[in-house]
């Protein structure tokens, strides 16, 4: 029979047990997690495991972005990849670069031509890449030179600058390049308000006198070429950056504005006495419409446009001499002010085109304009008077809102595609990320330190990538090994793709990391160019086989047209030139294989050496100021028998009668 | 009773435990295995070297020309089975004697077969390395060569002499049929197999 009680009492007794075993077993397991727990956290140390994992890019693999970091001062833009922060190529834009002979070889030095002369140097700070569509597509990349007011492109399969033009009317030229939606215009606003047409006068007659030129350059879509297509005279106030309107704005493009004060002495203290300044809101399509029916004046002005020919392998300089000017005061409609508070910095329009959020430098909080609203208001007439003819609108009826309070002195703000914005502060040194239309601030992170721009990739287009974030800073002071008194910048990689900003990585750069412009690799890099192909070169010096090379000589001028291939050069020796004469070098590199370049240098060349890639021809000239016998070489360890890779050029007296002629293995 | 039914219990436990140190064993496994099979992928690369480098724009070089003619399938499968591709892409220059296939019959029978064998692979990489040399000699150099009466230096620390008899050329004896110019060097195209 069934013993009842017993049955009863073993099941209590085995839950009992079971019940205590469970509490043993589940001791144990916590028990275990507490110790595994405790080895994670004695290894996480600065930097995660799992945060390493995320930069790490193995050996022979490609990053996944593509970062063109500006140089700022060292006017040249470098090439990183992302996330790993390893650094691909410098490109030279507004500076010399001995090591690619930009702006010292024959082809190149037209680059640097300017109405002042030769300047062989620039402040380069704002690349941003082209755009279709609203979208990143990754053709060229433009950039700004802020002290001779310059714009520059880079072609994006060869990674050289192409074409750069210079704005006249203009000084400081930062609010530029910024690409419109489908890269119709790139704009250059001054930051320096300067008289105009330029004259000797008193520098505190400034107010009402100096003037501020928004310079609006058009981009032949074949080509990429730039043209000057017309300049809106402003009052001479300081324009600070621009953004064009995305989507639904597109066709207009806003501009900050502060010394509204327009002083021109102490601007620390004299450009922050108003409570508000302005965004400069312009129609360009209105702009088009007064060009075509001929609403302007033609100024007579004068600036350089420099074009590198790919065919001939050289730059052109050309002298422009005439510009059209708008007049906002004869063109209703074309521009409009927004109140914004306190000496705004950043200007930056959101994916969708609807926010304009203006960063007062000096303000508590981040002031955000609507665009219908803006639109609405202008249709309603509703104005709180005029500026130099120019409407300004009740800041009331742009408002779209306002971030309270997210830091000290923001400077500028870029966008995932989720909806949220990322502002940069200077003074807080952070990067905090809010909601668009909410405005609530979701995260804060702090930079190291005083961050100046960020960089999402596509985070200014309408379709940003929303995975990494690059903060840019301005001062680094220990977080590397010190260097003396200069130390690098540096710049910073967080991963966005969570609800919080994590910080991975950050690396030194060349120069000043002003801004930066990301890309998804896969958008270029099968574009990207390996070889320059020998029947297509056209330079006029061009020698396409070691048969052809010759020596010509046109009075003091002697014209050496000789080829490289692995190891020789043709011809080696050349004997015949004379004290006093110039020799110019005219070198083609033959090889039609990739990653095959040679160097050429020459002893006591007053130039560079020339880094030539395979099927290009550069130039440098010599001057043979002495007799002997020099010796000339490969600088760039091209193949095993590099080092044998190397020539003579024998210099005789003026008087001498030693005739002109060159060789190679005595033939 | 009772202590059947602690064992019971502690079975239940043991069972417990066991399970979770295989899940946990499982998962030590299963990142091993990832970090192996990463391993793997690189290793995969590391003995052709520049060879898995992928360029349709250059000219071609001397392992493409080699690869797509049909009078070196032989040259090209011993190549392979020395594992040199790497250095018939590299920058050289090289000047490269390839023997024909018909030239390979010229050899004892069953030569080429042992060569092929994996344990032979030092010799074979010899031999073949006796047919590279460093610069850029085609037909009219060699002819030059000859007539100056210099030796061409070999990979391997050997001179190959050159001959001319009427227009042809013979490096070692063996003659030279074609020179092919190549991105990286050249290829002459040689009758024989040289012996040194």
């Amino acid at each position: 029979m069934i013993d009842f009680k017993n049955t009863i009492k073993d099941i209590k007794d085995f839950i009992y047990i079971w019940f205590g075993e469970l509490i043993f077993v589940a001791g144990l397991i916590l028990l275990l997690f507490f110790f595994l727990s405790c080895e994670e956290t004695s290894n996480q140390g600065a930097l995660k495991s799992d945060i390493a994992e995320k930069v790490y890019v193995p050996p022979g693999e490609h990053d996944e972005f593509y970062a063109l970091i500006s140089g700022g001062f060292s006017g040249q833009l470098s090439v990183y990849g992302l996330p790993s922060g390893r650094l691909f190529k410098v490109i030279p834009v507004f500076s010399q670069d001995p090591e690619k002979a930009y702006g010292y070889n024959e082809e190149t030095k037209p680059m640097l031509n300017t109405s002042y002369g030769f300047v062989p140097w620039g402040d380069a700070h704002h690349p941003d890449i082209s755009q279709t569509n609203g979208e990143l597509d990754g053709r060229w990349v433009f950039i700004n030179e802020n002290n001779t007011p310059r714009v520059a492109r880079i072609d994006l399969t060869t990674f050289e600058t192409v074409e750069i033009i210079e704005l006249p009317n203009s000084a400081g030229n930062h609010s530029s390049p910024y690409v419109t939606d489908n890269t119709e215009y790139v704009v250059a606003g001054t930051r320096f308000g300067v008289p105009v047409p330029q004259r000797d006068m008193p520098i505190d007659e400034y107010k009402g006198n100096f003037k501020g030129a928004l310079s609006f350059i058009k981009v032949d879509q074949e080509t990429g070429g730039m043209n000057l297509e017309f300049q809106i005279m402003m009052p001479g106030f300081d324009y600070d950056k621009a953004h064009p309107g995305r989507g639904k704005s597109h066709g207009w493009m806003f501009f900050t504005t502060y010394n509204v004060e327009e002083s021109n002495t102490l601007l620390e203290v004299n450009a922050s006495q108003r409570d508000k300044d302005f965004i400069a809101a312009v129609n360009w399509k209105k702009a088009e419409e007064y060009i075509k029916s001929g609403k302007y004046t033609t100024m007579s002005t004068k600036y350089a446009h420099n074009v590198y020919d790919e065919h001939t392998q050289s730059a052109t300089s050309t002298m422009k001499k005439e510009v059209k000017i708008l007049d906002p005061k004869e063109c209703p409609g074309l521009v409009y002010f927004i109140p914004m508070p306190k000496s705004p910095h950043g200007c930056d329009v959101d994916p969708s085109g609807e926010y304009i959020v203006g960063s007062g430098k000096l303000s508590a909080n981040v002031t955000v304009h609507s665009f219908s609203k803006m639109i609405k208001a202008i249709s309603e007439k509703k104005f709180d008077g005029e500026a130099y003819g120019i409407p300004i609108i009740n800041f009331e009826d742009a408002l779209a809102g306002v971030v309270k309070q997210p830091g000290l002195g923001p400077l500028h703000t870029e966008f995932d595609n989720k909806g949220n914005g990322y502002t940069t502060f200077f003074i807080s040194s952070e990067v905090v990320k809010w909601k668009l239309g909410t405005w609530e601030i979701l995260d804060r992170k702090p930079t190291y330190y005083s961050v100046g721009h960020l960089m999402i990739p596509g985070g200014n287009s309408q379709s940003p990538f929303g995975k990494y974030l690059l903060a840019l800073n301005k001062i680094t002071k220990d977080r590397y090994l010190p260097t003396g008194p200069e130390v690098c910048h540096s710049a910073q990689l967080y991963d966005i793709s969570g609800s919080k900003m994590e910080l991975l990585l950050d690396f030194p750069t060349i120069g000043e990391p002003h801004y930066a412009a990301g890309i998804p690799a896969s958008l270029i890099k099968e574009k990207s160019k390996k070889i320059y192909k020998l029947e297509e070169n056209h330079h006029p010096y061009v020698t396409r086989s070691p048969k052809d090379a010759k020596v010509v000589r046109n009075g003091n001028e002697v014209h050496v047209y000789m080829t490289m291939i692995r190891s020789h050069f043709a011809p080696d020796n050349i004997e015949g030139v004379k004290e006093g004469d110039k020799v110019y070098f005219h070198v083609t590199n033959l090889e039609q294989d990739y990653d095959v370049p040679h160097g050429v240098a020459m002893i006591g060349a007053n130039t560079s050496e020339l880094l030539i890639m395979p099927g290009q021809t550069e130039t440098f000239i010599w001057d043979a100021n002495q007799e002997g016998v020099w010796p000339f070489y490969c600088t760039d360890f091209c193949s095993a028998l590099h080092q044998e890779m190397q020539g003579y050029v024998r210099v005789s007296p003026k008087s001498s009668n030693i005739k002109l002629n060159w060789s190679l293995d005595g033939e | 009773m009772k202590k059947s039914k602690i064992s019971f219990t502690a079975l239940l436990s043991i069972l417990f435990v066991a399970a979770l140190a295989i899940i946990y064993i499982d998962f030590t496994q299963a990142t091993r295995e990832f970090v192996t099979n990463s391993d793997s992928v690189t290793n995969l690369n590391t003995p052709l070297g520049q060879a898995s480098v992928v360029d349709n724009i250059s000219d071609p070089n001397i392992l493409q020309v080699a690869m797509s003619s049909k009078d070196h399938t032989t040259l090209v499968t011993a190549i392979q089975a020395a594992q040199i591709e790497h250095v018939l892409v590299n920058a050289g220059p090289l000047t490269v004697f390839a023997p024909t296939n018909e030239a390979f019959d010229f050899l004892p029978k069953g030569t080429i077969e042992n060569l092929l064998e994996p344990e032979n692979k030092q010799e074979l990489t010899t031999i073949l390395t006796q047919h590279a040399a460093p610069g850029t000699f085609d037909i009219e150099k060699l002819r030059k060569e000859a007539a100056k009466k210099r030796k061409i230096y070999m990979a391997t620390g050997s001179y190959l002499e050159i001959t001319t008899k009427g227009e042809h050329v013979f490096v070692n004896g063996c003659k030279v049929i074609a020179s092919i110019p190549t991105v990286n060097g050249i290829i002459n195209v040689i009758d024989k197999v040289i012996i040194l």
